[in-house]
C-alpha cells in the first residue's frame, strides 16, 4: 500500500541495536517472571495475548507486508487448533510435532483456497478467503464424525519430558517461547530478500515483476507463511484451552485479527504486536467500563457485550484506516521522536 | 411426484428467491460503477433497514405503509452518512483499504443492531400473502413468489431509470471515465452519493422482503456477502450479468438444499465461487478486466 512506504527498510546502527537487544531481553525476563507475581487471571490473559500476537504476525505478513487481504484468518487458526486436537487424539503425537504440523496443515489448506486467486490480481483472493472462512467453519460444524460438531473436541495437555503442561502458567511458557521465535522470525524474514520481495509486490506488483521478483511465487510464500502462523496460533490455543469447538473461529475473530493489523499499523512487526495487545486489552476495558456503567444506572449490560465488541472493532478499523493508516506503530514512533527531541532540548 | 417435477419445483422456488438476490446485486453494482468501491456493508445496510421497518411498523405501530417510508428514509440517511464520513475520505486510496473500510462498517452496523435490538429473531408484520402460487403443477410458497414479483418490478424500474433519466446517464458517464465526466460538468461526487441512495433503496426493499420470507436477525445481512462474492465473479461491469448471477445463486441454493440437505445452502455460493475461480477467472459475463501477472 502506497501509504506505508519506507519505514520497514530503515537501517539500524550498531549501538541502538545493542540497546534494543538489551531492552528485548529485559522485556522477555519480565514476561517470564510474570506468573511468579501476577494473579492467575493475568497469566491466562497473557497467554491469550501471546496467541493473538502470533496470529496477528501472520496476517500482518500477508496483508500488511504483501498486500494480500484475508478475511478468513480465523478459519486458518481453526485449522491449526483442530489439527492439534485430531493428531493428538488419533496419532498421539507430542506437542513439538503437533504444533508445527498445525502450522503446516493451515498453510496447505490456505494454499488450497488461495492458489487459484493468487495467480490473478485484484479482489479475487479476498473472495477466496471469505469462502475459506465460511466453508471451513461449515466443515468444523457439520463434519460430525471427525470434529464432533458443536460439542467440539477435548485436548490433552502437552507434556515436556513427562512433565504435563496442564495449567495456564505452564502453557504460558510454551506460548512465550513461541511468541519470541515467531517475532524473531518475522523480523528477519522481512529483512531478507523474501521480505523485500513482499514489500515490492505490495507497493507495485508490475514494477516488482519487471525487476525480477517472481510475484506469484512470493505471494504464495507470503500466504503460506501467514497461514502457518495462524495454524501455530491455533495449535497453541488448543493446548491452552484444552478444547476446540467451531464457535471460537467465526467471522468475528477474523474481524478481530484484521482490526489488530490495521490498528497496530500495516507493514510493521512492532505494529502487529501493539495491535494485538491493544485489541486484546480493549474488550476487557470495554467490559469493565460497560459493567461499571451498567451497575451505576441499573441496566443489564452483560447481554450487549458481544455486539458492543463487534461495533468497536469495526469502528477502530474504519477510524484508523481513515485517520492514521500506519497505525499505533506510527503514533509510537512520533511520540518517541518528540520525546527524544524535547530531551535534547533540555 | 417424480424427480423431474421435484427438480422443476425446487428450481422455480430457487429462481423466485433469486429475485431478491438480483436486487441486492444491483445495489452492489451501481456503487461499484460510480466509484469502484466494493460495498461489503451492503448486507448490513439491508439488515438495518429491515430493523428500521420493524421499529416503525411494530414498536411505534405506524402501519405497514409508513413503516416502509420510515425505513426508506432511515436507510437513505445511513447510506449518505457512510458515503460522506467513511468513503469520501478514502477516495484515491488502494482498493484493499476501501474494502477493509466497508467491511469495518458492516461490523459496526452488526454490532449496533445487536446492541439495540438484541440477538434474537424478530417477527415482522406480514406484508406478503401466504397463499401459494401454482404454475401448472409447480407449487411456489406465496411469500417467495410475491417477493419475487416485487423484486423484479423494482429491478426493472431501476434499470429503466438508470437507462433513461438524466441521473442515470450521468452515472454511466462517470462510470465510463471519471475525468472526462468531470470536465463535461458532471458532479461526480453527487453521482457517487446518488448511487449510495439507490443502494439504500434496493437494500431497504430487499431487506424487508428477506425479513418477510425468513425472520429478522442480525445475521440477515450475511446473505449479501454470498451475493457479493458471486457478483464479483459474474463480472462487475455488466448489469445483466450481475442479475443473472443473482438468479443463479437462488437456484443453486435451492437445488443443493434439496440434493445435499438444507445445511449446505449457506456455503453453496462460496463453493461455486471457488470452482469458478479455478475454471474461468475472467468472470462469467462482464468485459475482460482480469489481469494475469
Amino acid at each position: 500500500m502506497s501509504t506505508a512506504v519506507q519505514p520497514t527498510l530503515a537501517k539500524t546502527s550498531a549501538p541502538t541495536l545493542g540497546r534494543s537487544i538489551l531492552w528485548i531481553c529485559l522485556l522477555v525476563a519480565v514476561l517470564a517472571a510474570l506468573p511468579l507475581v501476577a494473579p492467575r487471571y493475568w497469566v491466562y490473559f497473557a497467554g491469550i495475548l501471546g496467541i493473538n500476537i502470533i496470529a496477528t504476525h501472520g496476517l500482518n505478513i500477508m496483508t500488511g507486508y504483501t498486500g494480500l487481504l484475508s478475511l478468513g484468518h480465523a478459519a486458518f487458526v481453526g485449522v491449526g487448533a483442530y489439527t492439534v486436537a485430531l493428531v493428538q487424539l488419533h496419532l498421539g503425537l507430542p506437542f513439538y510435532l503437533a504444533i508445527p504440523l498445525a502450522g503446516v496443515a493451515a498453510a496447505v489448506i490456505g494454499i488450497g483456497f488461495g492458489l487459484p486467486s493468487l495467480r490473478i490480481r485484484g479482489l479475487y483472493l479476498v473472495i477466496a478467503t471469505l469462502a475459506a472462512q465460511f466453508i471451513l467453519n461449515f466443515v468444523f460444524v457439520h463434519w460430525q464424525s471427525v470434529t464432533k460438531g458443536d460439542v467440539g473436541l477435548t485436548v490433552q495437555p502437552a507434556t515436556v519430558f513427562g512433565y504435563p503442561l496442564n495449567n495456564e502458567t505452564r502453557v504460558y511458557y510454551l506460548i512465550l517461547f513461541c511468541v519470541v521465535v515467531a517475532t524473531w522470525f518475522a523480523v528477519n524474514v522481512i529483512r531478507s530478500r523474501v521480505g523485500r520481495a513482499f514489500i515490492a509486490i505490495r507497493e507495485r506488483d508490475l514494477t516488482a515483476e519487471v525487476l525480477g521478483v517472481q510475484i506469484v511465487w512470493y505471494k504464495l510464500v507470503a500466504f503460506a507463511l501467514g497461514s502457518f502462523y495462524a495454524g501455530v496460533a491455533g495449535g497453541l490455543l488448543a493446548y491452552f484451552n484444552q478444547f476446540v469447538n467451531p464457535e471460537q473461529f467465526g467471522l468475528l475473530l477474523s474481524v478481530f485479527f484484521l482490526s489488530a493489523v490495521i490498528v497496530g499499523g500495516m507493514g510493521s512487526t512492532l505494529g502487529a504486536i501493539l495491535g494485538a495487545v491493544f485489541m486484546t486489552l480493549l474488550p476487557e476495558f470495554l467490559r469493565e467500563g460497560a459493567l461499571a456503567v451498567g451497575n451505576t444506572f441499573g441496566f443489564d449490560i452483560a447481554s450487549i457485550l458481544v455486539p458492543l465488541r463487534e461495533a468497536v472493532f469495526g469502528l477502530l478499523m474504519v477510524a484508523f484506516l481513515i485517520l492514521e493508516p500506519r497505525g499505533l506503530a506510527q503514533l509510537w514512533k512520533r511520540a518517541r521522536l518528540k520525546f527524544s527531541r524535547s530531551g535534547q532540548g533540555a | 411426484m417424480n424427480i423431474f417435477s421435484a427438480f422443476l419445483e425446487y428450481s422455480a422456488v430457487g429462481i423466485a428467491a433469486g429475485g431478491i438476490y438480483a436486487l441486492i446485486a444491483l445495489g452492489i453494482v451501481v456503487i461499484f460503477k460510480s466509484s469502484r468501491t466494493f460495498n461489503f456493508a451492503m448486507g448490513e445496510m439491508m439488515m438495518l433497514s429491515a430493523y428500521f421497518f420493524y421499529t416503525a411498523a411494530v414498536t411505534f405501530s405506524f402501519g405497514i405503509f409508513f413503516g416502509v417510508v420510515v425505513a426508506m428514509i432511515g436507510s437513505i440517511a445511513v447510506a449518505l452518512l457512510i458515503e460522506r464520513l467513511a468513503l469520501r475520505p478514502m477516495m484515491g486510496r488502494p482498493f484493499i483499504a476501501i474494502v477493509m473500510v466497508t467491511f469495518g462498517i458492516g461490523s459496526i452496523i452488526r454490532g449496533i443492531v445487536g446492541m439495540i435490538w438484541g440477538p434474537n429473531d424478530l417477527q415482522i408484520p406480514a406484508i406478503l400473502a401466504r397463499t401459494p402460487v401454482m404454475i401448472g403443477d409447480i407449487f411456489i410458497p406465496g411469500k417467495t413468489a410475491r417477493a419475487f414479483a416485487i423484486a423484479v418490478v423494482m429491478v426493472a424500474a431501476l434499470i429503466a431509470f438508470l437507462r433513461y433519466s438524466r441521473a442515470g446517464i450521468a452515472l454511466r458517464a462517470a462510470a465510463a471515465d471519471q475525468i472526462t465526466a468531470y470536465s463535461m460538468g458532471i458532479d461526480v461526487r453527487r453521482v457517487i452519493a446518488f448511487t449510495w441512495i439507490i443502494a439504500a433503496i434496493t437494500g431497504c426493499i430487499s431487506g424487508i422482503l428477506m425479513a418477510n420470507v425468513n425472520t429478522l436477525t442480525p445475521h440477515l445481512g450475511l446473505v449479501a456477502l454470498n451475493v457479493l462474492s458471486v457478483v464479483i465473479l459474474g463480472g462487475m461491469n455488466s448489469i445483466g450479468g450481475v442479475l443473472v448471477a443473482g438468479f443463479i445463486i437462488g437456484w443453486l441454493e435451492s437445488v443443493t438444499g434439496w440434493v445435499l440437505g438444507t445445511e449446505f445452502r449457506e456455503i453453496t455460493p462460496y463453493i461455486l465461487v471457488l470452482l469458478l475461480l479455478l475454471v474461468r477467472p475472467t468472470g462469467l459475463f462482464g468485459t475482460k478486466e482480469i489481469e494475469r501477472i
